[in-house]
């Protein structure tokens, strides 16, 4: 199991959610190809923890024959991946060229000041929001794109930005 | 194997298929610059990830530039390594590599020997017309023993190739991604807290200054300087095979006598030899040896010399911390019996008596500072200087070795066998052992040729042989050297525990001669053939081949210590390994 000496039972359930995804694959030590499994694996312990933090990349590295640093330089790579928690709602601003030319940054700078936290750092203190930036998401014709916990919002100004956080803080 | 024909630079050159541009250029004697590649990284492993672009070429019908350490020969193939375009490309790659690169090479510990700085030399580049953000990174001492400073960088991945495929220790990575990405460690984590082991092997293939020995020289020379502690040194075999390198003196030709000389004039008030306690490691490890073979248990028994090689199977193989020998290496030997018998003989208190050893190795530094090696918080070995530091020190001081007349080491401390000089060569600790072990089980010694165990010698990573230590006795035995080598003789003991009685393991690919503190190879592997035949010539030189026969050793056991394995004995010269 991972290296927590005291492991909450929560915690105990997601590892053994992650385990149990990957036993479904069957991962054999002198195969040189389970490297490739590593990003499916990844994916899914983000899924079920929020985030990836060293004790988890850790007890992927075991589970796959890997050390941890071959994880975490994956980890390190992959913008989707994250070593901190997330806040409840993740807002996402596209800094993609399309958005950025019409004002993204603005957008940006607007969320940040509001929320007191910058982009690809920390949750707010009260653990609802964190901020990143991400690229193009494909919806470039609705130019600035924002997106929260997956919702697409477009041609968003600063201030219909902040009016839905506002939203969203008022639904705690 | 077939072969194709091609034209650089107008000549023409037939060669093997599988051989890249670079390869046949060689074979014209045209010279195209490189940077991230390295022919020889160890066990045969080469480094061209093709990444720093130094080596592009112009290749015709081809579009783009081709980098001619990755690519491959083709029929037909028109190569110009010195078009306009391949010489603007090349200097564009290395002014926006310098352009984030801290130029501060006057205090840079690779200065003058950095292969980045051999390259602007090279390629005149005299101004850097690109300005931007640099990056920077906190040095990272943590060990004691490595420096990494990632700002030095340029991501030329030998370190992470020779730590991840030659030695399976796989404690670095890629880190991060575009303009921010190094090789880093996990998480970015000290090297102190990874399955680092300290061997030092990346130190040696890093073209820069981003990983480099951490020195301990100003204090060594504050310690020669200050009168109340009287200054000890020895020095490893491998050291006197390899330091003349940086003095014009032919690769591998031993210049024991010179070195010495060299210490002596650097103020050190006695000079010794870690030769000595390597004899002395045979009598305590040959005792254990017959012993555990007697009794059949714990077999098979392990060398321990190699600090490297100690926290390796610390870290990777905690089940099996049972069997290697309990000896402290010779280097901790030394400074046992420095800091005892020796500061009592002369009259001077462990505190004021400073060892500092000579040694080609970076994780000697780390095995000084363990805490088991300083009782009552008195260290047994002080400090530890690099041939490659010490070759820094001769120079700061004008001392020129081919300028030096041969000198003896003192006594008592500094006589030693031939089976000691053979210490510093993969075969070498285990052909000294079985030298003594022959003896202590039949009263004699082994007679003309067969002190030569020919079967252990040589440099492939890993041999096993049949060795005769009683007449019709034979024990099966197995040499390796590079962690890759040892995890996997590793993973056969674990399997079969009665295939090998006695293993010799080195960290770094061909022994010490090969060590993370040595003159650098910079991808000459030939360089290792010849200091190995320097150290077997030192052992053919000497009339006294087995550590047994020191007449100085047999004194410290009659005097100090007793007999091998007696209790002083275990206090002082034993220790015991603990999983990390």
């Amino acid at each position: 199991m991972c290296c927590c000496k005291q492991m909450s039972e929560a915690a105990a359930a997601k590892f053994a959610e992650l385990d149990a995804f990957i036993a479904t694959l069957n991962v054999d030590p002198a195969d040189e190809r389970r490297r490739g499994r590593l990003i499916q694996v990844l994916h899914k312990a983000q899924a079920i923890f929020g985030y990836l933090p060293r004790e988890v990349q850790q007890h992927v590295a075991k589970k796959l024959y890997l050390t941890e640093a071959q994880v975490s330089g994956v980890v390190s790579f992959y913008n989707y991946f994250h070593t901190e928690p997330k806040g409840k709602y993740c807002i996402d601003i596209c800094l993609g060229t399309a958005c950025y030319v019409k004002g993204a940054e603005k957008v940006m700078s607007e969320v940040e000041r509001v929320l007191g936290v910058k982009a690809d750092t920390h949750p707010t203190e009260d653990g609802l929001f964190s901020i990143s930036g991400l690229r193009c998401v494909g919806a470039c014709g609705l130019a600035p794109v924002m997106m929260v916990n997956g919702k697409v919002y477009g041609k968003v100004t600063p201030a219909k930005a902040v009016e839905i956080v506002n939203e969203y803080k008022k639904q705690g | 194997m077939s072969t194709v024909n091609l034209t650089i630079n107008g000549k023409a050159v037939t060669v093997p298929a599988n051989y890249t541009i670079l390869q046949a250029a060689r074979q014209l004697n045209i010279n195209i610059p490189t940077l991230c590649y390295c022919a020889h990284l160890g066990n045969g492993e080469c480094n061209k990830p093709a990444s720093c672009r130094v080596c592009v070429v112009e290749v015709e019908k081809r579009r783009n530039l081709a980098p001619a350490c990755a690519t491959p020969v083709a029929e037909g193939m028109v190569v110009h390594t010195n078009s306009l375009r391949a010489l603007r490309a090349r200097r564009t790659v290395v002014e926006l590599m310098l352009s984030d690169h801290p130029k501060n090479c006057l205090t840079c510990p690779k200065n003058t020997d950095c292969e980045l700085q051999k390259l602007a030399v090279e390629f005149g580049i005299t101004d850097i017309e690109y300005q931007g953000e640099i990056n920077f990174f906190q040095p990272d001492q943590s060990s004691g023993a490595i420096m990494r400073d990632l700002s030095k960088c340029v991501m030329c991945r030998r370190c992470e190739n020779v730590c991840s495929k030659v030695q399976t220790v796989g404690a670095l990575t890629g880190y991060g991604r575009g303009f921010k990405a190094k090789v880093g460690t996990a998480s970015m984590i000290p090297l102190a807290d990874t399955s680092c082991t300290f061997c030092g092997q990346c130190v040696n293939v890093c073209p820069v200054g981003a990983i480099t020995g951490i020195s301990y020289v100003k204090k060594v020379w504050a310690a020669i300087n200050d009168p109340t502690k009287t200054v000890i040194v020895q020095t490893a075999p491998a050291v006197r095979v390899a330091v003349g390198q940086e003095f014009g003196f032919a690769p591998g030709v031993p210049v024991t006598g010179k070195l010495v000389a060299g210490l002596r004039a650097l103020g050190f008030d006695k000079v010794f030899d870690t030769n000595f306690s390597a004899d002395l490691t045979i009598m305590e490890e040959g005792n254990e040896i017959v012993e555990r073979i007697k009794e059949g248990k714990n077999l098979p028994i392990l060398t321990s010399c190699c600090p490297g090689w100690i926290n390796f199977i610390e870290h990777n193989y905690p089940d099996l911390l049972n069997i290697p020998s309990s000896c402290k290496s010779p280097q901790q030997m030394f400074g046992a019996i420095a800091k005892s018998y020796y500061a009592e003989k002369i009259g001077v208190k462990p505190e004021d008596l400073i060892v500092v050893s000579i040694m080609p190795c970076q994780a000697k530094k780390y095995e000084a500072a363990r805490p088991e090696f300083a009782p009552n918080g008195v260290r047994d070995v002080d400090f530890v200087v690099t041939t490659r530091e010490l070759c820094k020190m001769f120079k700061e001081a004008g001392i020129n070795l081919a300028n030096m007349d041969d000198e003896e080491y003192d006594n008592p401390l500094g006589k030693s066998a031939g089976a000691a000089d053979i210490f510093g060569v993969t075969g070498g600790v285990l052909e000294a052992a079985c030298r003594s072990v022959y003896f202590m089980l039949n009263g004699k010694n082994l007679e003309g040729d067969a002190i030569n165990f020919r079967a252990v010698r040589g440099l492939d990573g890993i041999k096993e042989a049949k060795v005769e230590i009683a007449p019709g006795k034979t024990i099966n035995v197995a040499v390796c050297s590079g962690l890759g080598n040892a995890r996997k003789v590793l993973d056969m003991v674990r399997a079969d525990r009665n295939r090998f009685q006695a293993i010799e393991i080195m960290a770094c690919p061909g022994g010490c001669i090969n060590g993370g503190g040595q003159p650098f190879l910079h991808g000459d592997a030939e360089l290792l053939e010849k200091r190995m035949k320097g150290l077997y010539t030192e052992d053919e030189r000497k009339v006294m081949r087995c550590s047994h026969e020191n007449p100085d050793i047999q004194a410290l056991y009659k005097e100090f210590l007793g007999k091998p394995g007696s209790e002083k004995a275990h206090h002082l010269l034993h220790t015991e390994y603990h999983s990390k």
